[in-house]
C-alpha cells in the first residue's frame, strides 16, 4: 500500500474530532482550546476527554488499524465513525458527507446500506438462528424474508458456516460465533466495515484463522475496513496502515514500516521495539506446566521419598515441586535433599524442602522474574493469588519469550 | 408538638374533591371494569366445573408434566370437595381481570422506564410508594370512588399488583447486553425496531418473571379486597376471622394456597421456557 494519498482516494476523512463525556462538554472544549491538559479538565470539571483532536484519513480499500492500550480512546473513536457515540466537535466525512451533522434519516440509511460493524463480544441476538442473525441488517432495512435469507446464506457459505444456518449462536464455539458476526456485517454488502477488537476474545489459533478469513474476503472484494486492536501482532499482520492512539490522542498514522523506522515519539517506539514489553508481561504469561510435581500427603505414614525420586528419575529431572492437596506450592526439593532425608524415618517430605526457595506470584513483572531466574538453580514455580500452582518458568522458556518480544 | 401538618386532611380533601368533581369518569371506568370482570366470571361459571378442571389439568400437563397435572387434579378435587368451587372461580375472575389491567398499564410503563432514565427516576419512587403503602389503605378511596363491590377490589388490586411487572420489564430491558444494543443501532434500527427486535426478546425472561409476580400479588390482594365486597374466597376468609372459625379459616386459606401454587407454577413455566431457548 502506498502512503501518499490524495483526497480523491479517501473513504473517510476525520477532522479535528473531539469527544467529551459528561454534562458540560462546552466548558471542557473551551478549556481544551485554551490548551489545558485533559487531566486538569477532569479534575476541575469532572468531564472526561475521550478523543482529543483526532485528524486522519482512511483510504478506499485499505485495512486501517487503530491501535492503543486500553483507555487510549480507540473504542470511542471507532464508535464516533458511525455515531454510536455522538461527537462533541469535529467532522467525520464519509464519501464526501459529514456523518457528524447528517440528519437522522440519512444516518439510518448509511448504517443500513453502507456501513456495518463487528463487535468484540460478537453481540449476536441469542434468540435468533445463525441465518436470522446474518440477515439482521437486511431485515432492518426492510428486505423481504426470502431475499434476505438467500443473501445471508451466500455470505454464510463464504465464511464456511452454511451447514450451521439453523443453529442458535449459543450452540457454536467462539470462533464460529464471530464468523456469524462477520457474516452479519457482510450481508448488507457495505463499503465500510468497522471492527471493534473483533478477534480479541478468541484464542490465538482462532484469531489467526479469522485474520486469514478476513484477508481472503478482502482479496475477493475490496472494502474499507477500520479495525481496532490492542494486539501488535494482529496490527502488523492485517493492517495496511496503522494509527497509534494514546490518552485520546492520535500519536501517529502510517504503514508499519513507516512507524517502525520513524516512530513519532518514545511511546510509539516503546510499542514497536518491545523495549518495555517486560513491564506489561507477567510471570503468568510465560509459565508452562512441564515440571515434575509431587503431592505431599502429611497424614500418610510413608513419607513418599522413593516414589518422588522414581518420578524424577523417570522424567530426568534434578528438581521437583512439592504441592499440598489443595495444589498450593509448598516448595522445591532436589534429588540430593531427598536422598539426605530418606534414611531418617522421623523425616517427612516437608523436611526435604530447599530453604528459601518459594513460588513467585503470577503477577510478578518479567523484569523481576529475570532477576529471580538468575538466582535460582532450578525452574521457578509460579503460583496464582491463592497460592495454587499454575506452572514454572525455565531459563530457556524465558529467553525464548524475550527474544520473540524483541523481534516482534 | 405545637403544629401538626394536616397531611391526612389534605389527602382526604383531595379525594373528596375528586369524588364530587369527576364523578362521570369514575363511573365510566367502573362500568368497564365491572363489565370485564363479571364477563370473565360468568364465562368461568358457565362452563361445567369438570370441564374447567380438565382444561386446567391439561394446561398443567402441557407446561410441567404429569406430576404437576396430578397435583392440579388433586387440588381442584379438594377445592370442590370443600365446597369452594364458586368462590374460587370468582376469585380467579378477579385475578384475571386485575392482571390484565396491570399488564396493559405496567408493561408499557416498564418499557418506558427501561429506556429513559428520567422516566425511571419518577416511576421508581412511585412504585415504591404503591408497594409499601399498606394494601388496606387503597380500599378506602377505591370504595369511595366506585362504591362497594368488585370494582374497588379490582382497582386496589391493580395498584398493588402492578409494580413487579413494571420493575422487571424495566430491569429486563436495562440488562440487555450493551454490545447487542449497539449492534442494533449500528445496523440502522429505529428506536421501535430496536425495542421489538433486540431489547424485548432478550428481556422476555424477566418480563415473564414480572407477570408471574404480578399474578401472585393480585391473588393476595383480591383476598384482602373482599373487605369492600369483592367476593370470592376472600369472603370465606373474612367470615372465618369475624367468627373465629378455625376450621373454615384453614379450609378457605388452603383453597387460596392451592390456587396460588397452580397459577404460580403455570405462569412461571412460560418464563423458564423462554429463557432456556
Amino acid at each position: 500500500m502506498n502512503t501518499a494519498t490524495t483526497e480523491s482516494e479517501a473513504k473517510v476523512v476525520v477532522k479535528d474530532l473531539h469527544k467529551v463525556f459528561g454534562n458540560k462538554p462546552d466548558i471542557a472544549m473551551q478549556m481544551l482550546r485554551e490548551g489545558r491538559h485533559k487531566d486538569e479538565i477532569l479534575k476541575q470539571t469532572g468531564q472526561v476527554v475521550g478523543v482529543l483532536d483526532a485528524s486522519f484519513q482512511i483510504n478506499k480499500g485499505e485495512i486501517f488499524v487503530i491501535m492503543g492500550l486500553s483507555g487510549s480512546g480507540k473504542s470511542t473513536l471507532i464508535r464516533l465513525l458511525n455515531r454510536l457515540i455522538e461527537p462533541t466537535a469535529g467532522a467525520i466525512i464519509v464519501d464526501g458527507e459529514d456523518v457528524a451533522t447528517m440528519s437522522k434519516e440519512k444516518l439510518l440509511n448509511l448504517r443500513r446500506k453502507d456501513m456495518s460493524m463487528v463487535f468484540q463480544s460478537f453481540a449476536l441476538l441469542p434468540h435468533r438462528t445463525v441465518v436470522e442473525n446474518a440477515a439482521f441488517g437486511l431485515e432492518i432495512a426492510g428486505v423481504e424474508v426470502k431475499e434476505r435469507e438467500r443473501r445471508a446464506m451466500e455470505v454464510l457459505e463464504q465464511v464456511g458456516l452454511n451447514t450451521f444456518a439453523k443453529h442458535l449462536p449459543a450452540q457454536l464455539s467462539g470462533g464460529m460465533q464471530q464468523r456469524v458476526g462477520l457474516a452479519r456485517a457482510l450481508t448488507v454488502n457495505p463499503s465500510l466495515m468497522l471492527m471493534d477488537e473483533a478477534f480479541s476474545a478468541l484464542d490465538p489459533l482462532r484469531r489467526t484463522e479469522m485474520q486469514d478469513v478476513l484477508i481472503k474476503l478482502q482479496q475477493e472484494q475490496k472494502r474499507t475496513i477500520v479495525f481496532v486492536s490492542h494486539d501488535l501482532d494482529e496490527a502488523l499482520r492485517i493492517g495496511n496502515r496503522i494509527c497509534i492512539m494514546e490518552g485520546g490522542r492520535v500519536v501517529q498514522v502510517g504503514t508499519s514500516d513507516d512507524i517502525l523506522q520513524r516512530p513519532a515519539d518514545e511511546y510509539v517506539k516503546a510499542f514497536f521495539t518491545g523495549v518495555d514489553t517486560n513491564k506489561y508481561l507477567t510471570a503468568k504469561d510465560v509459565a508452562q506446566k512441564e515440571q515434575v510435581t509431587i503431592f505431599d500427603h502429611p497424614d500418610e505414614p510413608a513419607a513418599g521419598f522413593s516414589a518422588a525420586l522414581e518420578r524424577m528419575r523417570l522424567y530426568d529431572r534434578v528438581y521437583a515441586f512439592v504441592l499440598d492437596e489443595q495444589h498450593k506450592v509448598l516448595g522445591i526439593v532436589s534429588v540430593e535433599s531427598l536422598m539426605a532425608c530418606m534414611n531418617d524415618p522421623s523425616k517427612k517430605l516437608r523436611d526435604a524442602l530447599l530453604p528459601g526457595k518459594e513460588a513467585i506470584p503470577s503477577s510478578m513483572p518479567l523484569n523481576e522474574v529475570l532477576r529471580k531466574v538468575v538466582e535460582y538453580p532450578c525452574p521457578l514455580p509460579v503460583a496464582d493469588e491463592h497460592g495454587e500452582y499454575i506452572g514454572a518458568i525455565t531459563k530457556t522458556v524465558l529467553l525464548r519469550k524475550l527474544c520473540k518480544e524483541k523481534t516482534a | 408538638m405545637s403544629y401538626k401538618i394536616p397531611l391526612g386532611e389534605w389527602v382526604a380533601n383531595g379525594v373528596k374533591w375528586l369524588e364530587t368533581n369527576d364523578h362521570g369518569i369514575f363511573n365510566q371506568i367502573g362500568t368497564v371494569i365491572n363489565g370485564t370482570t363479571s364477563g370473565i366470571e360468568n364465562g368461568l361459571l358457565a362452563i361445567p366445573f369438570v370441564l374447567f378442571a380438565a382444561i386446567f389439568v391439561g394446561i398443567g400437563y402441557w407446561r410441567r408434566g404429569w406430576q404437576f397435572a396430578l397435583f392440579c387434579a388433586a387440588s381442584l378435587w379438594l377445592i370442590s370437595n370443600m365446597g369452594f368451587v364458586n368462590q374460587t372461580l370468582v376469585t380467579l375472575a378477579l385475578i384475571i381481570s386485575a392482571t390484565m389491567i396491570s399488564l396493559a398499564l405496567g408493561i408499557p410503563l416498564g418499557i418506558w422506564a427501561g429506556r429513559s432514565d428520567r422516566a425511571e427516576s419518577v416511576i421508581r419512587p412511585t412504585l415504591d410508594f404503591m408497594q409499601t403503602m399498606p394494601a388496606f389503605v387503597y380500599l378506602i378511596p377505591a370504595a369511595m370512588f366506585f362504591g362497594l363491590g368488585r370494582v374497588p377490589g379490582v382497582i386496589a388490586t391493580v395498584i398493588f399488583a402492578m409494580p413487579p411487572v413494571v420493575r422487571l420489564t424495566s430491569l429486563g430491558i436495562r440488562q440487555v447486553n450493551k454490545e447487542q444494543v449497539e449492534a442494533g443501532i449500528a445496523f440502522g434500527c429505529t428506536p421501535t425496531q430496536l425495542l421489538v427486535k433486540v431489547q424485548l426478546p432478550s428481556a422476555m425472561a424477566a418480563l415473564f418473571a414480572g407477570i408471574n409476580q404480578t399474578i401472585m400479588m393480585a391473588l393476595s390482594m383480591v383476598i384482602i379486597a373482599s373487605m369492600v365486597g369483592a367476593g370470592g374466597l376472600g369472603n370465606d376468609v373474612l367470615s372465618s376471622i369475624s367468627r373465629l372459625d378455625i376450621g373454615l379459616g384453614f379450609e378457605s386459606g388452603l383453597g387460596v394456597v392451592l390456587l396460588a401454587i397452580m397459577l404460580d407454577r403455570i405462569t412461571e413455566s412460560f418464563g423458564v421456557k423462554k429463557a432456556a431457548r
